[in-house]
């Protein structure tokens, strides 16, 4: 995948980060920079006050769950730069799922952490208001999840299309 | 009221809450100010909110569970669920972020429709959201109804393209569904030549009104910086003087190409808000010439496999909705259907800053703040 049109090279992002607050970056790919859980908020703080890389607005911020782990995403956007930052933190197990709370950086945050809170079941810790979303309090289960009211025998995702056959285009 | 009543801490014995108690208001879940299935628990001190509690639900259909069993192309009719005001913006943004992933090319003919349609929406989108917003504020339903002859002819142009007025489904990865059929062009010429001078009849009708200008200048104000720190987006954000448009940042399906300009407020109250979006639906008339002018003959869509499968990675791509930025997170597995399926939903996330607003305000000031913030409840809930 090529990065965005106006993203910014994780790895640049990542050895700035790297050298601000040793220990942060756990991983820097060509696309995105994995961020220590602990050190998150530091570092996002940090890009958001650095001159070079402003990230002024969270312009996203959504979760993804890999069976193994938690990923939470978060796409910061500078507007006076105009480029794309693409952050994630990840969490160690499926058991513990909690990350902190970008709130006291981003208020944008608010809201997003509180969706992710109720679909994925990922704790934000420190946030200042952290309930269900759409979902009411004391329903079952977090519905994104990829083993929400998984049935023996069925995989959750489509391994083929019902009509697939090669060679098969669309009108 | 006893004396013994008052002790025990209890009401006077006509029933109102005794001064300074707040009191529960609950607005919606079916309120005209309200647009929408979405519910607002206000703690009332008289007029005055003391606190502020948005509860929002009613309408999540799970879409982005439901997107992890579809193909690519199968979610495309969910974005038109999603913000069910502007289908078009919301088929573009995620049409971009699987081609970006696919790598599919787009002809040159489809780009410059999509661009089009796009605009079209935003003016149906913008008529809607000023004529609620106006309603709000108390001028009841007429310059709404005025608004909507507008819509009416956008969606009619919709209609006789793809088949929907609402839920167009139109655009497809690789391209548009269908080639407008040779009337929809002299329709269109004339609905571009009438636009400019509606939108002087309204602002003439709205901007200088007294009661307007009354219940909307200096309410509901979101001072630049706390816009962007709280990820508004959209004329919510411009209207706070930041001019930022993804159609000039960050410019897809040839919008560099096309001569815009960003209107931005200064104040940033619900008026300068209201003036973005009559003032952009001027900008979408330019930009609807310009792409008719452009329009190159050619194919409207490239062949694309029925089951797409890009190759593992992840995307998000964005577009400049009427309501701020819609994107979509994409991230692939190798399979026909996406692993996850995110969308960032502007109308939410605008309302990160409600409870700010509206706490301290009267109660009719908020009603307005939330009608200037446009929110469409299927995009919040999806």
């Amino acid at each position: 995948m090529p990065p965005g049109p106006r993203q910014l090279g994780g790895e640049r992002v990542g050895s700035a980060l790297e050298a601000a607050l040793p220990g942060s970056v756990v991983e820097s790919h060509p696309e995105w920079v994995v961020v220590s859980p602990g050190r998150l908020v530091e570092a996002l703080g940090w890009l958001r006050d650095s001159e070079e890389f402003d990230a002024a607005q969270l312009s996203n911020l959504c979760a993804v769950d890999y069976h193994s782990y938690f990923e939470v995403i978060y796409h910061l956007q500078s507007l006076d730069l105009n480029h794309q930052i693409v952050l994630k933190a990840r969490t160690t197990s499926r058991e513990d799922v909690a990350v902190p709370s970008a709130c006291s950086v981003y208020r944008g945050a608010l809201l997003q952490e509180r969706e992710a809170y109720d679909l994925m079941g990922v704790r934000f810790d420190g946030h200042p208001d952290l309930r269900r979303l759409f979902l009411w309090e004391g329903y079952p289960g977090h519905p994104l999840r990829k083993d929400f009211l998984q049935v023996e025998g069925h995989h959750p995702g489509l391994p083929r299309f019902p009509f697939e056959e090669p060679g098969v285009q669309s009108r | 009221m006893s004396e013994l009543a008052m002790d025990a801490g209890g009401s006077p014995a006509d029933g109102a809450p005794a001064a300074g108690e707040p009191y529960i208001l609950n607005i919606g879940p079916q309120h005209p100010s309200t647009h929408g299935v979405f519910r607002l628990r206000v703690s009332m001190d008289g007029e005055r909110i003391v606190d502020m509690d948005m509860i929002v639900g009613y309408l999540h259909r799970s879409m982005e569970k439901l997107a992890e069993e579809r193909t690519y192309t199968q979610n495309i009719p969910f974005t038109d669920r999603a913000d069910y005001l502007a289908a078009m913006s919301g088929n573009l943004g995620l049409c971009l972020a699987a081609e970006r992933l696919a790598g599919v090319e787009v002809p040159e003919r489809a780009s410059v429709l999509r661009v089009i349609f796009a605009e079209l929406q935003r003016i149906a989108s913008h008529a809607m959201g000023n004529g609620t917003l106006v309603s709000d504020a108390g001028a009841w339903q007429t310059p709404l109804l005025y608004m909507f002859r507008e819509r009416e002819r956008i969606l009619d142009l919709f209609e006789m393209t793809c088949g929907a007025r609402l839920t167009t489904n139109y655009m497809r990865i690789g391209g548009v569904a269908f080639d407008p059929p040779p009337e929809f062009f002299p329709m269109l010429e004339s609905l571009v030549d009438d636009l400019p001078s509606r939108v002087d009849e309204y602002v003439e009708l709205l901007a200088e009104n007294e009661i307007f200008l009354a219940r909307t200048r200096g309410v509901g104000v979101i001072p630049a910086a706390d816009a962007i720190n709280g990820s508004l987006t959209g004329p919510q954000l411009r209207g706070s003087g930041v001019p930022w448009d993804l159609r000039k940042a960050e410019p897809y399906s040839g919008y560099e190409r096309y001569d815009f300009e960003i209107p931005v407020g200064s104040a940033g109250d619900v008026y300068d808000r209201f003036m973005v979006r009559m003032e952009e639906v001027r900008q979408s008339t330019r930009i609807i010439r310009q792409a008719l002018d452009a329009l190159p003959p050619g194919p409207h869509k490239t062949e694309v496999p029925l089951a797409l499968r890009p190759e593992p990675g992840e995307v998000y791509g964005r577009v400049e909705g009427p309501r701020g930025e819609v994107g979509f997170y994409l991230v692939a597995d190798g399979g026909p259907a996406p692993y996850r399926f995110h969308l960032r939903a502007p109308s939410l996330i605008n309302l990160s800053l409600l409870r700010s607003l509206a706490v301290g305000a009267s109660l009719p000031d908020a009603v307005v703040t939330l009608g200037s913030l446009d929110i469409v409840v299927g995009e919040i809930d999806r």
